[in-house]
């Protein structure tokens, strides 16, 4: 009964409308000419739906349960009680705080860098193609080898190439720091910013090759200045493209388990949401506490995605047919 | 002559139309910024380039301070690592990221041309949908699918791992593809459509052979993120289905902290991405910025 309101409201819509059929057959026509653009999607739209929404809808209900693995007949309904364990937990918090701390610096960071090198590498210069090709290297490391590289072959104390090369810079008496111990987080954002940095750059040099080219060589036979064609031309142009890169980087960084994982397993507080939720559910087997923490987690990402996809979909209305 | 100069080592188009006196930047400039290119290049390659390096010595010269560039060559660290039993991992996830590739592509490309070619109604609303599902971090669905794969005799099972980065990468590819195939003339289809052409074949002859370049890159990246996946397969799987980045971190934490052995673990898992990655370089960049800003 619902399709015949929504057969008119599909012939109502001029989207609809693009062969000039006449009203009668038309009615019929739109019906099935609405499921036939329909089932190319269906597929891949349940099968999202079902894979993502589904898993989601679970870790809620189990988030008001008591179920800790170690104790199986305690398991039942626990009200708000994760909930209020997570918000006071120690660790939750500065579980929180550190995915902010990661994710604001990683991708600030790699955002700057890889507009710089995006803009150095956007002239014809000897060797260009090989400085790209150098460029991209760090993002095609798989990230846990990638982790795994700058903890034991850079980071180090003892035998790392940074104090390696201090030994070599000043001699025997050179100071040997411990990078990830003294400091855990500058540490992670380093290795996070080194493979990242190309992912921007890639994108941000995409934006700047399909710069017209005429334009900004008219603005230079007339005059103007580098600095002020970068700024009121080759910025505005590339808004789009910082948008965008810095929406993919920032779900990716969220998300980030490898580096946390490998570089500091998540000592001396640099336990992200990420880490955090494995180790409760995983290592202290409180599905309870850890499903309430996803949530909290999906609450906290929403929050930042509705700005950001915001930000995306002004692409998509502008680039929309 | 000093433009002359300038354009063989390259700076912008400023011989040009005759206009080489109105903006001449001094050559010394342009070889600064091409040195300070190379410089920073060299500065993001080096750790692999190291990671490369220290793969081939013996642990002893692997751990030396400070560090020697030339060592003689061993390949005492590839020895360990294929001795440990890579082969399982590895072709687990070749398994798994090629058949979830396959597996998004063929699911994602008929949506895409729902999105853009023949768009359903609101398809900007499920396009957006595709991508909040992108929001949800994978870390909180994975204890409800931890416990079905439990209960489902799942678990350490490399077609749950399948289903699973299949539905990861779909939003993205779908993202991609619907970008490509706004590109495809309409009247192309509208051809098709008077020739009788089912939808099938309208997908496969019309549409697929032009935008190929979006399905390579789409496919690469869906590869690229499947291969990397670390926290899944950490979970789900423990021996018989256990992937190259979960072997990694076992490989490391049992056999001791030996750098060679690191290096040359890491090098190897991550020779299939640096691979395709150099190989299809162009496809990645017109991927990764989706051609979705035009």
């Amino acid at each position: 009964m619902s399709s015949s309101t929504d057969t008119t409201s599909v012939g109502t819509n001029p989207e609809e409308g693009r062969s000039g059929v006449t009203p009668p057959a038309r009615r019929v026509r739109t019906r099935s000419d609405s499921w036939q653009r329909r089932i190319p999607l269906l597929p891949a739209l349940i099968f999202v739906i079902v894979m993502t929404q589904l898993p989601f809808l679970g870790t809620i209900i189990i988030s008001f349960m008591n179920w800790n693995a170690y104790y199986p007949d305690e398991r039942g309904f626990a009200g708000f009680s994760n909930f209020a364990r997570v918000f006071t937990d120690v660790n939750a918090r500065s579980a929180v705080l550190v995915t902010i701390l990661i994710t604001v610096a990683t991708v600030l960071i790699s955002l700057v860098l890889g507009l710089a090198i995006a803009l150095l590498l956007d002239r014809k210069f000897r060797g260009q193609g090989i400085v790209r090709t150098m460029m991209i290297a760090p993002f095609l490391v798989v990230p846990v080898a990638a982790a795994l590289l700058w903890k034991h072959a850079l980071y180090n104390p003892e035998y790392g190439l940074f104090n390696g090369l201090l030994t070599l810079v000043l001699g025997e008496n050179a100071p040997q720091p411990d990078w990830v111990g003294s400091m855990p987080l500058p540490a992670l954002v380093a290795a996070l910013v080194w493979q990242w940095t190309p992912f921007m750059m890639l994108i941000l040099l995409a934006g700047l090759q399909s710069r017209p080219l005429d334009v900004v060589e008219a603005a230079r036979i007339d005059g103007a200045s580098e600095f002020r064609i970068f700024t009121s031309m080759t910025l505005p142009h590339l808004r789009q493209y910082i948008e965008l890169s810095t929406l993919l980087g920032t779900i990716y960084v969220v998300q980030n388990f490898d580096h946390v994982f490998t570089i500091t397993a998540g000592a001396t507080g640099t336990a992200n949401l990420p880490y955090f939720i494995y180790q409760t559910f995983y290592t202290a087997q409180d599905y309870g506490r850890a499903s309430a923490a996803g949530v909290v987690t999906v609450l906290g990402t929403l929050i930042v995605a509705m700005f950001a996809l915001r930000t995306a979909f002004a692409i998509f209305k502008e680039e929309g047919r | 002559m000093s433009t002359q100069t300038t354009a063989t080592t390259g700076t912008t188009t400023t011989t040009v139309g005759g206009r080489t006196y109105r903006q001449p930047k001094p050559p010394r400039r342009g070889v600064f910024l091409t040195v300070l290119a190379w410089v920073v290049g060299l500065l993001f390659f080096f750790p692999v380039l190291w990671m490369v390096l220290v793969s081939f010595r013996a642990e002893t010269d692997a751990a030396s301070n400070p560090p020697e560039l030339f060592a003689p060559i061993s390949l005492e660290g590839y020895r360990t690592f294929f001795e440990a039993g890579p082969w399982p991992p590895l072709l687990n996830s070749m398994t798994a990221s090629l058949v979830s590739t396959a597996l998004v592509i063929l699911l994602a490309f008929p949506a895409a041309y729902a999105l853009s070619i023949r768009p359903v109604k609101k398809w900007t609303d499920v396009l957006f949908f595709f991508l909040s599902t992108k929001m949800l971090p994978i870390v909180a669905g994975i204890l409800p699918i931890y416990l079905f794969a439990q209960a489902t005799n799942l678990l350490d099972n490399i077609w749950l791992l399948i289903i699973l980065y299949t539905s990861m990468n779909m939003p993205i590819a779908v993202w991609m593809l619907q970008s490509f195939l706004a590109e495809v003339p309409v009247e192309m289809l509208e051809a098709a459509q008077v020739d009788g052409a089912s939808l099938l074949t309208t997908l496969r002859q019309v549409v697929a052979p032009v935008v190929m370049p979006g399905i390579a890159s789409a496919a690469l990246i869906c590869f690229i993120f499947s291969w990397n996946e670390l926290l899944l397969a950490r979970v789900l799987t423990s021996t018989v289905a256990s992937t190259a980045p979960v072997f990694l971190t076992s490989f490391v934490t049992s056999q001791g902290l030996f750098l060679a052995k690191v290096c040359a673990a890491s090098f190897v898992v991550s020779l299939p991405v640096l691979a395709a990655g150099f190989a299809a370089q162009d496809k990645l960049v017109q991927g990764l910025s989706m051609g979705a800003v035009k």
